[in-house]
């Protein structure tokens, strides 16, 4: 860490792991009222548990996506951050933001808060992801001006990489694509095609340029590879995200009253989008061989390494199995959905904010890197948050080829709760994976109470008394 | 090979397909807009089919059902809910909920009046009319 406007990033950091860990409790209500629809209702039923969820999970990517723009911009850079107090004030207002919501989800009745907070003045309730209330919308605005300016300020003054210009570019972006969250005409189809432009244009699109700039931060740091060959991967990487993804929005227009051409135009592109996350992959691994230096976060590399084969899976091998308009004629709305976006969002999200926490924690709290026994703890959440989270995905797709083969492609259908019976077991698996990915998470979050830095002259020591 | 094949030509990659792909997408969206209207018969939603849509979104139907697929998976399809419950069950179920029965899923009480119950009706018959390409492929949802 070069200079000292980038130590605000540490409080986001810090959120967002707290913030993770209200997903993952929301997480795991959700996963029982599956198999006992009774636990905890009235007082929170699921749609409520849900909204919490998602919208945590969002709330803590952006958290941890901010605090990596105000690590990385001063950095590449060469300068200090436009206005650190102002990034300061973002963040207690931002995270000020996100309690209320969170609480006011948990102790107001929906309908109730639509009609206090002015919904019937301009609707944007009732949508998944943007269930906030219309202050709060506006207040999430707020927020990315204020992230805009002070990363634009830093840009404009300081030197000026590709990494910069794709990171600061795809902030604006972000915040851009937020504005449809505003657009909610009576007409359910259009405001279903518009709602698309947040979502897909948000994990489809512009956070995948995110991702690629973070991990192309990441390894020119710890590998120490030529930032050339590096920067030029990261826009071809980009450019098949955007050249596969942008008309890929298709697939989510197949069954929503869009007209058909998006059947064919929809399947096409949307199959294109698997290979930006396998040059993610020959990427990362060609880089990881050409390293000129040994970096002694170790963990912060299997972070950088595991994210674009988890993303892969995730987002890549999962959503190419539903995305084909005959394919997904019968699989669409079932959990085989949610399968692909819990692997895909952890493994493309939720790791590579994980990956800069890794990467830049230590070094905010004035280490190198951590001493060996904090990283193996690390290193342990790693895998059991993985394995679980694979897990999970592997339960959901059961559950899903059970509602696919029981109630839409069978010669006698049967009903929805009928096949939701058939898929207990199932159900039984994901809650027991959400258990252990808890798990994980609390071994990870307990490598960052260790004191002390990586010291090359034990290691060195401990390696050749071997 | 790193000579021949420049940053700025990968830069170049970048900005140009994506602004040509996004000018595709605006174009086909365009061209969606115009024909929404007649694949969902825009022109029948009635004040009351609005009123059961503002109803519908602010008490987050979609937290735990789907229209056309989109939702959650915690609950049935709704988008031909109409077609396969018709109207009077539908409002006897609402009106009925919370079924109480010991680790059932469990639909709240949202204490609307008949003339809300119309109006949800309402809307639902309207969403069972959208030309959805054939989804889902049975009543079934």
């Amino acid at each position: 860490m070069n200079y000292q406007s980038q130590r605000v990033a540490k409080p986001y950091f810090i959120a967002a792991l707290g913030l993770f860990v209200g997903q993952i409790v929301f997480g795991l209500i959700a996963g029982l009222q599956y198999l006992y629809g009774t636990f905890l209702f009235p007082a929170i039923p699921f749609d409520v548990v849900h909204m919490s969820h998602t919208n945590l999970l969002i709330v803590w990517l952006l958290m941890a996506f901010m605090g990596a723009a105000y690590f990385i911009v001063p950095e590449e850079a060469q300068t200090e951050l436009y206005s650190p107090k102002l990034a300061l004030i973002t963040f207690w207002v931002f995270l000020s933001a996100g309690a209320v919501t969170i609480l006011s989800y948990l102790l107001v009745p929906y309908a109730k808060l639509a009609a206090m907070t002015g919904n019937a003045v301009l609707p944007t309730m009732g949508r998944g992801y943007l269930e906030q209330p219309l202050p709060i919308k506006v207040g999430i605005v707020l927020v990315a001006l204020s992230l805009l300016f002070n990363v634009t300020m830093t840009l404009i003054k300081g030197r000026k990489t590709s990494i910069n210009f794709i990171l600061v570019g795809s902030l604006w972006g972000l915040a851009l694509l937020f504005l449809p969250a505003f657009y909610f005409p009576h007409d359910t189809v259009k405001a279903s095609y518009g709602w698309w432009w947040v979502v897909h244009g948000w994990v489809e699109g512009d956070w995948e340029l995110i991702l690629g700039a973070l991990l192309g931060f990441i390894l020119i740091k710890m590998t120490g590879v030529d930032r050339e060959i590096i920067e030029k991967w990261i826009y071809i990487i980009v450019a098949m995200t955007l050249i596969s993804g942008l008309v890929g929005i298709g697939h989510h227009y197949y069954f929503t009253g869009a007209p058909a051409y998006w059947l064919w135009i929809g399947s096409i592109f949307s199959a294109l989008e698997p290979i930006p996350f396998m040059l993610l992959i020959a990427f990362s691994f060609k880089t990881l061989l050409q390293r000129r230096r040994e970096h002694p976060n170790k963990a912060a590399m299997l972070w950088a390494m595991g994210t674009p084969i988890m993303a892969f899976l995730g987002a890549g091998l999962w959503g190419f199995i539903i995305t084909l308009a005959p394919v997904q004629y019968y699989i669409h709305g079932t959990n085989f959905t949610a399968a692909h976006g819990h692997l895909a969002f952890y493994g493309a999200y939720a790791m590579i904010a994980l990956s800069i926490i890794s990467y830049a924690m230590p070094l905010l709290r004035g280490r190198t890197a951590n001493s060996m026994l904090a990283q193996r703890w690390e290193m342990t959440g790693f895998w059991v948050m993985a394995l679980s989270m694979i897990a999970m995905t592997l339960a959901l797709t059961g559950a899903g080829i059970v509602t696919t083969f029981l109630q839409r492609a069978a010669e006698v259908p049967q009903g929805f709760m009928q096949v939701q019976d058939k898929s207990r077991i199932f159900f039984w698996i994901r809650e027991f994976a959400g258990v252990s990915f808890f798990i994980g998470l609390l071994i990870y979050l307990r490598s960052f109470f260790f004191t002390g830095e990586y010291e090359y002259s034990t290691e060195v020591k401990q390696a050749l008394s071997k | 090979m790193q000579q021949v094949f420049t940053k700025a030509m990968a830069r170049n990659i970048f900005i140009g397909g994506a602004g040509f792909f996004l000018i595709i997408y605006l174009l086909l969206t365009y061209d969606t807009f115009q024909q929404i209207p007649v694949r969902d018969h825009a022109s029948n939603m009635t004040p009351s089919v609005l009123r059961g849509k503002y109803l519908f979104d602010t008490n987050d139907c979609i937290g735990c059902h789907t229209v056309n697929g989109e939702g959650a998976y915690f609950a049935p399809e709704l988008g031909n809910v109409y077609k396969r419950r018709g109207p009077d069950f539908i409002k006897a179920w609402i009106r009925s909920q919370p079924t109480g029965v010991p680790g059932r899923r469990q639909m709240p009480n949202f204490n609307f009046n008949d003339e809300q119950l119309n109006d949800i009706s309402a809307y639902l018959q309207w969403l069972s009319n959208i030309d959805t390409n054939n989804w889902p492929p049975n009543i079934e949802g």
